[in-house]
């Protein structure tokens, strides 16, 4: 296993002239440029980790005049922050990643779809838009895009009910397949892309496919913004290089009693100390969208799991059986046991079930909810108990 | 084709099918309660998820396409673990007073959970009944939000069929909900009160309103004349409540129910089906002479039906703009009401107070009909009690009565004699041949051109037909009509009557006369229909329909002898002084929100 010390990097936030990329792109075949992110190993920074060069050849190899490109802009994951300050640090950078795309993919029209609670950048990124879209002009390259808010809902973050919220739907989940590069926005081919994973394509065009990979593990390949937040004295965000272990985070971060490290906040893992030495911050180990929250001795793991519990019966959207009532099971049920009303044994029956919640819900959310359960029950069964 | 293997054996499927229904073709029935044969994918209940192997998630059988060489376990440890937990978590939000429950025996969730033996009650009870209140206020639908298992099934039967939209989804997590714009009673919204959504719920979460009880005390009042009036469609679909197979005629046996029941008098909506031809085949006549001899041009035309009500509220909210186009004429279910209080009173030397009139409908719209404030022309309520055609079959069966033995019975006299005509009022486009059966004559002195009567352009399941008959050589008083095309469109199914509506209003259609029934099929697919429901039983019943039709000595309107009399004796002639009191109706411009 190659092991990598915290490393700090600037590529994300570094300024570009998007001119430069752009009139790179233009002269680029199509698939020269699905190969070259295919080259780099870019995985999706949203969460799931999918090879974005494989999605934007999906999405390329579609037929049909009509394409979308989404970037995903909802950033609704616990303790994730760090979209925020690329869009507002280099919006034309996250713009001329979808023009990237367009050109990749051969898609006319973008959509942003913006958390309803960063409304206040939208003056920002309409100032910013009014120059990429003459650029656009410029270069002859006919590309378009718009800004949507979203209402608040987490869900809205999942790229299907994100869809059906900009359809003007309520944001519920689709049934997959199809997948959003054949069917997704107004039915049409999609490629949708979490914010920084679109930048990661203007440093690929920019660098080259090999010094990105430079960077990075086997399975994990370049750099990523962490949100960084909870118990630390240097909360914030920060550009690493991806592989390191947990360990080195904390030490670079922890405040000196760092129990746990929730990774990838409310649907990621919790990592107890005595893992912190094995466990891999990236997609070989605990993959991350970007959401590092640490927690000392002073804190509740029972609290911590019940806020997140709390947090998915909130915004769970609902529509399907495993997660709408799983989660309102689960979180009551730790309830009752805190309180004695059910033994410890019943935690062993939300355990299973949160496997039937992870094997049987319709989409990632009700999926993930048995992460942070698992692994804080697991680790820290007493502290649920008594 | 793509082959794939199901518990190990080997089926080949066509492209497309979904895994639940190649499962099927090996004769493996894997449960569900979101998904219905009507309506559009949801996969949202989870109750049908299977394992393929090798895959980490377990896949929605209902919404996952088969693919080459897939390897699909319906029963497999995790699938049952995972079948089980979803059954108890759907029990322990569900309000499960089984016993006291409308649909009890006949609840898709209570069979579920007897099939997998759940009782263990492996999780806490979330519901807490305090926070629930039936929705009682509509005359025809009652919605229990403490029975529903959120499948949306009626959600989307309210979007997809039916294009109204009363019913939707609200609030997200643990408040998820389904419910109504603003979450108003059912009575108060653009709800048509047709329930469909009711013969879609796989629960007790919506159920009609039922009057049995009023219905029983009637009948039991040794002061009380009951009659009782039964639809064209409840003789085709009655059967499948209690035993039959979809398609059975059961009209002589619901006869002689009735009468062992111990209604007074059984007697047929057929009958004033035949008189709505009269009346509302005249009227278009009347309007089509104005609009073409006079050329009057306040004329409403293009005319359309009136006896489906879900399709009159429907109209009044959505398209109040073309309530002169409506057809004046009353449904068959209320000119009977009417009657039954005034000419059968008469007759039959009855004080009308005494009289209660009960009609068995296939449809749930009727009960809010017949309690319109404009249904009262007799100078009482015309129509006191509807019961739908599920809630007759419990009648018969509290009554403890052996159908499958009963002997063939007729109906009574006096307002019981019908015609094929009558009887096709039951299926989509019934009601337009069944005019232009009577019209066509009435203009030209001939019977209409079609092999036995038969006008099989109006008929079918297409959501919207158009058709027309060429008029010729036509009487001396209706020789304006020569050489016109007479152009008519059907609708069934809202959603559908939207979709010709919209086109009449862009002019895109320019027809004469429109037959809109509010329900899939007609009225044999009607809101209170025997559940369950889809397209396949839907022809069984139209089968049957058309059958009953053929079956008939009578098969126009016109000739119907009790119809000649009527008009001889009472009502003097179509649309007469006597018809517009009794027979005709207004309608109410309603607001959408
Ligand atoms: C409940 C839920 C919420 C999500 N929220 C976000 C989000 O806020 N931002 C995001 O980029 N991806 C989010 N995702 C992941 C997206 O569905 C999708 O995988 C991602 O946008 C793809 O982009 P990427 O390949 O660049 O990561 C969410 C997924 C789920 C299941
Ligand atoms: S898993 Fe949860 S959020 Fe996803 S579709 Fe099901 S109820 Fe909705």
């Amino acid at each position: 296993m190659e092991h990598k010390h915290v490393k700090r990097v600037d590529l994300i936030f570094e300024k570009v002239e998007c001119r430069e990329i752009l009139e790179k792109i233009v002269k680029m075949e199509p698939d020269a440029i699905c190969q070259e992110v295919l080259e780099s190993d870019l995985k999706g920074r949203g969460g799931a980790g999918f090879p974005t060069g494989m999605k934007w050849r999906f999405a390329a190899n579609e037929t049909g005049s009509i394409k979308y490109i989404v970037c995903n802009a909802d950033e609704g994951e616990p303790g994730t922050f760090k979209d925020r300050e690329i869009l507002d640090q280099v919006p034309g950078k996250v713009f001329c990643g979808m023009a990237i795309a367009s050109r990749a993919v051969g898609a006319k029209k973008g959509y942003v779809y913006l958390r309803g609670e960063y409304k206040f950048l939208i003056p920002r990124l309409n100032e910013e838009l009014i120059k990429f879209h003459q650029m656009m002009d410029e270069f002859n390259h006919n590309f378009r895009i718009q800004i949507r808010l979203g209402s608040g809902a987490y869900i809205c973050g999942e790229e299907s009910a994100l869809f059906e919220s900009i359809e003007g739907r309520r944001g519920e989940p689709r049934n997959k397949p199809p997948y959003p590069t054949s069917i997704g926005l107004f039915g049409k081919p999609t490629a949708i892309n979490n914010v920084e994973t679109l930048v990661h394509a203007v440093v690929i065009i920019k660098y080259g496919a090999s010094h990105f990979k430079e960077l990075g593990t086997k399975d994990s390949r370049g750099s990523k913004v962490f949100s960084v937040s909870g118990d630390t004295p240097k909360s914030g965000i920060f550009e690493l290089e991806l592989g390191m272990s947990v360990n080195e985070f904390v030490e670079e971060f922890g405040d000196g009693d760092t129990k746990a490290v929730q990774v990838g906040g409310a649907s990621g893992f919790c990592v107890p100390r005595k893992r912190f030495e094995e466990t891999i911050i990236g997609f070989e180990g605990v993959p991350t969208g970007g959401s590092m929250k640490l927690f000392n001795s002073t804190r509740s793991m029972y609290n911590v799991l019940h806020n997140y519990l709390d947090f998915f019966t909130e915004e769970s959207c609902g529509q399907c059986t495993p997660c709408r009532v799983g989660c309102q099971q689960l979180l009551k049920g730790v309830e009752a046991v805190k309180r004695g009303d059910k033994n410890s044994k019943y935690l062993d029956e939300l355990v299973k079930l949160a496997k039937t919640m992870k094997r049987a819900s319709k989409c990632g959310l009700g999926q993930s909810v048995g992460n942070a359960f698992g692994s804080i029950v697991e680790n820290f069964k007493e502290e649920i108990i008594y | 084709m793509v082959s794939l293997s199901i518990n190990g054996m080997l089926v080949k499927v066509p492209k497309g099918t979904t895994v639940l229904d190649a499962a099927k073709k090996q004769n493996f029935r894997i449960p569900t309660l979101c998904h219905h044969d009507d309506l559009c994918v949801a996969g949202n209940c989870r109750v049908c998820v299977v394992e393929q192997l090798g895959g980490k998630a377990l896949l929605a059988a209902c919404a996952t396409p088969v693919s080459e060489g897939m390897q699909i376990l319906t029963n497999s440890l995790k699938v049952r673990s995972a079948r089980k937990h979803v059954i108890e978590l759907l029990l322990s939000e569900h309000n499960a007073d089984c016993t006291k429950c409308y649909k009890n025996g006949m609840c898709e969730l209570q069979n579920l959970s007897n099939e997998f033996c759940v009782g263990d009650h492996l999780f806490l009870e979330l519901i807490d009944l305090k926070n629930y209140t039936i929705d009682r206020f509509s005359p025809s639908i009652q919605k229990d939000d403490s029975k529903c298992i959120r499948c949306q099934r009626c959600v989307r039967t309210c979007e997809e069929l039916q294009g109204v939209n009363a019913l939707t989804v609200a609030h997200k997590g643990e408040n998820q909900k389904i419910s109504t714009f603003e979450d108003l009673s059912m009575a108060e919204v653009i709800c048509t009160n047709c329930g469909q959504c009711i013969n879609r719920c796989p629960t007790g979460a919506l159920v009609e309103r039922t009057y049995l009880d009023e219905v029983w005390d009637a009948i039991l009042d040794p002061k009380k004349h009951v009659v009782v009036q039964t639809a064209p469609a409840v003789r085709v679909g009655l059967g499948e409540e209690l035993g039959f197979e979809p398609g059975s005629r059961v009209t002589g046996k619901m006869v002689s129910a009735l009468k062992r029941l111990g209604f007074d008098s059984v007697l047929d909506t057929d009958f004033s089906a035949d008189l709505t031809i009269m009346e509302e085949g005249t009227e278009l006549l009347t309007r089509l002479k104005k609009a073409l001899v006079d050329k009057d041009p306040t004329v409403a035309l293009p005319m359309t039906t009136s006896c489906s009500p879900g399709w009159i509220k429907f109209i009044e909210h959505s398209f109040p703009e073309y309530l002169p186009n409506v057809s004046t004429c009353k449904s068959p279910q209320q000119m009977f009401g009417a009657l039954a209080k005034t000419y059968y009173s008469q007759v039959r030397k009855l004080e009308p107070k005494d009289v209660v009139s009960v009609s068995i409908m296939p449809c749930t719209a009727k009960k809010y009909e017949a309690n319109r404030p404009e249904m009262r022309s007799s100078g009482y309520k015309d129509v006191d009690y509807v019961l739908t055609t599920r809630e007759l079959a419990r009648m018969i069966k509290q009554a403890g009565i052996d159908f499958n033995k009963l002997k063939e019975d007729k109906y009574d006299s006096l307002m019981g004699v019908s015609t094929g005509a009558g009887v096709i009022f039951g299926a989509t486009g019934g009601v337009m041949e069944a005019a232009l059966r009577t019209a066509y004559e009435i203009i030209t002195g001939r019977e209409v051109p079609f092999e036995n009567l038969n006008i099989t352009a109006v008929r079918g399941m297409e959501g919207v037909r158009v058709a027309s008959v060429q008029i010729e050589e036509c009487k001396e008083e209706w020789s304006f009509l020569n050489g016109v095309e007479l152009k008519c469109a059907v609708a069934h199914g809202l959603v559908n009557a939207r979709k010709l509506m919209n086109a009449v209003k862009s002019g895109e259609l320019e027809v004469h006369f429109i037959e809109v029934m509010a329900c899939p099929g007609g009225c044999l697919g009607g809101g209170g229909q025997p559940i369950p429901t889809n397209e396949k039983i839907r022809k069984k019943r139209t089968e049957a329909i058309y059958a009953e039709d053929m079956s008939m000595k009578i098969r126009k309107s016109h000739e119907n002898p009790e119809i000649i009399r009527i008009y001889k004796e009472f009502l003097g002639e179509p649309l007469g002084h006597k018809s517009h009191e009794l027979l005709h109706t207004h309608y109410t411009k309603r607001v959408r929100y």
